[in-house]
């Protein structure tokens, strides 16, 4: 050893330690990285962000636009090129029918985001009426709810959604119908939890003392409170919303077969597959994927301006 | 008059805050009650504004004794009793303005925008609140002057009471006595009465007519050193 010991006799505690990493930290500090680390993982998430904005905005513009601009070619059924693989005509390639995969997937994209957003539109509306009604009265009604949620919850949403499905036959409105029902319970978990924090605030005592009926304070305090979190949640519904769109369609149960979503693509084509045309399910799956993870890539963007604390442990 | 007797509260069961405490607050008067840190003062103060139910006692307000408490108890009951709290950063909605937070009380009562806007004018003036002050949001204010907000607030459905929890706790000399001058002039002006917490022995002094107080503060060494809020034996007037 060339470097003379330090002053301190007891030479046996002054490890190697100390050199590692510069110095002791907390776990706390451990945890959250340091800044130039932060500074990175911020840069990260914007670029996650904008990717998944313009990501998003292309996929929507090709579910809008070329339906209608390739309508006559996508739905023209050619029996001279079927099973056609990708080409410079057929971007995706044709199905065993001889559509046009391309357009036919961009239909279904259209349809795909069409039954998400009405679905997240519509659980995040019960699901914010439930649970603040929940948090707000309390009690009984409170118990009540919450087992209610937690019935739904205990039923696999797959499972219920087929039976809300088969009830009602196969139709636009059903499967809506069937994935909202099946999907309100987070929210309203999430509101009535904002809620329960917003109650013991003083500024509703305040509001109380000054004559502020239940139905006032729900509108005036309690529902533009949790406002930021319902309407994260939705956007979070969205791409879970798709998946379970295709999955009924997938199973047959989903939409009827004139309308061209991605489940209803990919249940039909699914035995083309076995033919070697893997163009057939991959590419509208891709889209598929595409579409989701724009929309999740957003969302969580959007969580971590509002809820920083929260940052992003996001479920698909 | 706003009484209470025998009131017994808490908020775990089996560990009442308050235990048999008596409080009567005549119109016209200003009743201070002091009492060290954690006797009781902001519950009883909750009580007697209709915001926390007793687990008994009864209170009363001119003549009609309460049964029911918060939402339950009806509006006009409540706006009889206005109140005042400690934090005034806690106790107004962060999305409000401070226009919109004085409005509130007269909006709920049903008041039209322009009418409620006219008070609010008014109310503001006599708390000292300039129009510029009155469209910002709490969080680009002071606590002095969000606490003339929220005392704006309390006095807009003219109570016939003013339950004030501490209310200059957090505010400098000058705030403070410009709040207790207003408080003061809506007594003269309209009758109410006044209950008037506070650990500040001198403030109350100046005042307050008489002064109740809470807890063991007139025994030696009950004040400090006690894990638990002692209990109360009813309030002594000084």
């Amino acid at each position: 050893m060339a470097d003379p010991v330090p002053e301190t006799t007891d030479t046996d505690n002054t490890d190697t330690d100390t050199d590692i990493g510069g110095g002791w930290h907390s776990a706390a500090r451990r945890r959250a990285g340091t800044p130039r680390r932060a500074a990175a993982a911020a840069g990260r998430a914007r670029l996650r962000g904008g990717v998944s904005l313009v990501l998003l905005g292309l996929l929507a513009l090709v579910a809008l636009l070329v339906p209608w601009l390739g309508d006559a070619a996508g739905q023209q059924v050619d029996y001279a090129a079927v099973l056609r693989p990708p080409s410079p005509a057929h971007p995706f390639g044709t199905d065993g029918s001889g559509h046009d995969l391309f357009v036919r997937a961009s239909a279904g994209l259209r349809v795909s985001l069409l039954v998400a957003t009405a679905c997240a539109l519509a659980s995040t509306v019960l699901g914010a009426a439930v649970g603040a009604l929940a948090g707000a009265v309390g009690g009984w009604l409170d118990r009540l709810l919450m087992r209610l949620v937690d019935t739904v919850n205990a039923v696999p949403h797959l499972l219920l959604g087929i039976v809300i499905v088969a009830l009602f036959r196969g139709s636009l409105g059903a499967v809506v119908v069937s994935i909202a029902a099946t999907h309100w319970t987070t929210v309203a978990r999430i509101v009535r939890a904002e809620v329960l924090s917003l109650r013991s605030r003083p500024f509703l005592d305040a509001a109380i003392s000054g004559g502020s009926s239940r139905a006032r304070v729900l509108r005036r305090h309690l529902l533009p409170a949790v406002v930021p979190q319902a309407a994260l949640s939705a956007v979070l519904l969205l791409p879970h919303a798709v998946w379970h769109e295709t999955a009924l369609s997938f199973l047959g149960l989903g939409l009827p077969p004139h309308l061209p979503s991605l489940g209803n693509i990919l249940g039909e084509s699914r035995r083309a597959v076995l033919l070697g045309a893997w163009w057939v399910v991959a590419l509208p799956s891709a889209l598929l994927v595409l579409a989701t993870l724009a929309t999740s890539g957003l969302a969580a963007g959007w969580r971590d301006r509002l809820v920083p604390r929260r940052r992003s442990e996001l479920a698909l | 008059m706003l009484s209470a007797t025998g009131i017994v509260a808490g908020y775990r069961r089996g560990r009442p805050v308050l235990d048999g405490v008596d409080l009567g607050v005549a119109p016209g008067e200003v009743v201070g009650l002091a009492g060290p840190s954690g006797c009781g003062k902001s519950t009883l103060a909750r009580v007697v504004s209709l915001l926390h139910r007793p687990w008994a006692g009864r209170v009363s307000v001119d003549g009609t004794v309460v049964t029911r408490f918060r939402h339950a108890a009806p509006a006009s009951l409540r706006t009889r009793v206005g109140v005042v709290f400690q934090q005034p950063r806690l106790s107004v909605d962060p999305r409000f303005t401070l226009r919109a937070v004085v409005a509130e009380p007269l909006l709920a009562a049903g008041a039209d925008r322009a009418t409620a806007a006219e008070t609010v004018a008014e109310l503001a003036d006599r708390v000292g609140l300039t129009g510029e002050l009155l469209s910002r949001r709490p969080h680009e204010v002071s606590d002095g002057q969000l606490q003339r907000a929220c005392l704006a607030r309390a006095l807009a459905p003219r109570p016939g009471y003013l339950v004030c929890d501490e209310m200059t706790a957090m505010l400098d000399a000058s705030t403070t006595a410009a709040l207790v001058r207003v408080v003061l002039d809506h007594v003269r002006d309209t009758g109410a009465g006044v209950l008037a917490i506070s650990h500040d022995e001198s403030l109350l002094a100046v005042w307050a007519d008489r002064v109740s107080r809470l807890g063991g503060a007139g025994r030696p060494g009950a004040g400090g050193g006690q894990q638990e809020p002692p209990m109360t034996r009813g309030t002594q007037s000084a």
